[in-house]
């Protein structure tokens, strides 16, 4: 019992960075309709900024979000505005091609400057643990970077549906033509959207920094899960990514335990295609007609 | 307050808007009838600079439309409630009201508005909670036009707002543009309901396949030979 309790805990407690990254996805996505196949790449560049910012100036890495995240969505932003708004008309693969190659051109400048050596950061309570009661103990790491998840949402939340530029947002992404026919500029929000999506990829970046290896190609894997995470959830809902991540976390966590550390993401491919397979526009999404 | 002067138009290949000429002044209702395909929605969607602008010059207030983005046509206080009623299916009714009122200078009216149109429809006000998505095509149309009351509009547009309600409503809604203009909105109305549109217009523009092809008074075009055996089947 205690073993699956524990299990249960740090997936949930993964699950909540995974969210963070499932909702710059499908946020991005909802506005634009464009999948960034860059994201897990802005993760890592958000992942080197914490790096620097804990090496040469000594920041601690969960309070670096506070630089991380601004700059993560001025970067995204600059990159929405400069890019990805002359090709919100061309074709999907167009689009497509474009944040692959993007994320290539991130990935590929990390690699000139730091070399593809991996790097840690290892902090005084990286590797250490609190007890939770029950014989469950949970990595201190872990639990601090998942409060700071659950605060983000909480405020994305609250920004998406009670400001007027938030639901101006969700207003452009549920229809774009009759947000302009508010007033709403819909290249605007579409920036926003970047650069929201980017500064949580970011954020999570940082977050994870502590526990996992830096290295340049690091975030092929995150994009391949923010896309697993955003499909499982629906296209373009937030609420659905949340819950996505989250399961995901745990589903990782418990085939970790009681299968094999090996068989992880073959256990969550397999949970997502069962998914598709019986519900095939996801957790929280519509059927498109 | 309007002016369109000669308006050519095109999607690629087809040409569907030949030299077309319409004007509103202020404090009017003016009525576009046509079939199906004759180039309305086209119109409006040049006018609310939805579209690739095509030749021709679109002026509101003294003011070239065709320097504008869509939503700075919006700020300039000219709003289209759109055919289909797009509301935001996602949206709660009181959300997609609140989007009516995005634009800066209309916020501060927000609360006013907001009572004004539970007043014009008290069922919106009952439905306050509601996801737009759900409510039924004549409360969607209410919601839309209500929606495009709370920019506070000097001219609104309004695209087929009869479309498939009950007689009863369509009488409720032409009531009601018809109030709303006494209150100062002027009005651009496009309409199939020839009859009903042309009893509370006071101009009307008739449009076949993509041009204007008479133009007069409404109890004139009423009145005209033409407009009865194409349009109201006499
Ligand atoms: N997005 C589009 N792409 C290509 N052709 C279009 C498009 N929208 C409209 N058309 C064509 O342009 C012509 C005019 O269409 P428009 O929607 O303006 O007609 P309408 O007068 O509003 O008709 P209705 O009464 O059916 O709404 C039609 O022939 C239509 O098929
Ligand atoms: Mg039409």
């Amino acid at each position: 019992m205690a073993v699956f309790m524990q299990s249960l805990i740090s997936g949930i407690l993964i699950g909540g960075v995974y969210a963070l990254i499932g909702i710059g996805l499908t946020l991005i996505f909802g506005v634009m309709r464009v999948i960034n196949f860059g994201h897990g790449d802005i993760l890592m560049v958000g992942m080197y900024l914490t790096y620097l910012l804990f090496t040469y100036l000594g920041i601690d890495p969960f309070v670096s979000v506070l630089i991380t995240f601004p700059l993560m969505f001025l970067f995204g932003g600059f990159l929405q505005k400069v890019f990805i708004n002359r090709v919100l008309n061309a074709a999907a693969q167009n689009q497509i091609l474009l944040t692959i190659g993007l994320g290539l051109i991130m990935s590929n400048t990390v690699m000139l400057i730091f070399t593809s050596d991996y790097k840690i950061l290892s902090t005084s309570y990286s590797s250490a643990t609190i007890q939770v009661g029950g014989g469950v103990s949970v990595s201190t790491p872990l639990l601090i970077s998942f409060l700071i998840t659950a605060g983000i949402t909480a405020a994305l939340y609250w920004f998406l549906l009670k400001t007027d530029t938030g639901q101006a947002i969700r207003a452009t992404a549920q229809d774009r033509e009759a947000a302009q026919l508010m007033g709403i500029n819909v290249k605007r929000m579409s920036i926003l959207a970047f650069g929201l999506g980017s500064a949580l990829a970011g954020t999570a970046g940082a977050l994870i920094a502590p526990t996992y290896y830096i290295f340049p190609q690091v975030g092929a894997v995150f994009t391949l899960k923010a896309f697993v995470i955003t499909v499982l959830g629906g296209m373009g809902s937030v609420v659905g990514a949340t819950l996505g991540g989250i399961l995901i976390g745990i589903t990782e966590s418990m085939s970790a335990v009681y299968i094999s550390s090996g068989w992880k993401d073959v256990v969550v491919f397999v949970l997502f295609l069962l998914v598709l397979l019986f519900r095939p526009s996801g957790l929280m999404g519509k059927s498109r007609t | 307050m309007l002016r369109i002067d000669k308006l050519n138009f095109a999607y690629g290949d087809l040409k569907v808007l030949w030299d077309v000429d319409l004007e509103v002044h202020e404090g009017e209702i003016v009525t576009v009838v046509g079939a199906n395909g004759a180039g309305k929605s086209t119109t409006l969607k040049n006018i609310s600079r939805l579209v690739r602008p095509g030749s021709g010059t679109i002026r509101f207030l003294g003011q070239d439309l065709g320097r504008l983005q869509p939503h700075q046509v919006v700020e300039a206080g000219l709003i289209q409630v759109p055919e289909g009623r797009r509301i935001f299916p996602e949206m709660t009714v009181m959300e997609n009201l609140r989007m009516g009122s995005y634009v800066k200078g209309t916020r501060g009216d927000r609360e006013r508005n907001i009572a004004w149109v539970f007043e014009l429809f008290p069922r919106l006000r009952e439905r306050e909670k509601q996801l737009g998505g759900t409510m039924s095509g004549g409360e969607q149309q209410m919601l839309a036009i209500a929606r495009g009351l709370m920019g506070n509009p000097r001219l609104l547009l309004l695209d087929e707002p009869s479309l498939g309600l009950s007689p009863l409503l369509v009488k409720n809604i032409f009531d009601i543009l018809t109030g709303i203009n006494r209150q100062g909105v002027t009005i651009l109305l496009v309409e199939q309901n020839v009859y009903q549109s042309l009893r509370i217009s006071h101009r009307a523009y008739v449009m076949e396949t993509g041009r204007v092809v008479l133009t007069g008074q409404g109890d004139e075009l009423l009145a005209n030979d033409h407009i009865r055996k194409a349009y109201l089947g006499m």
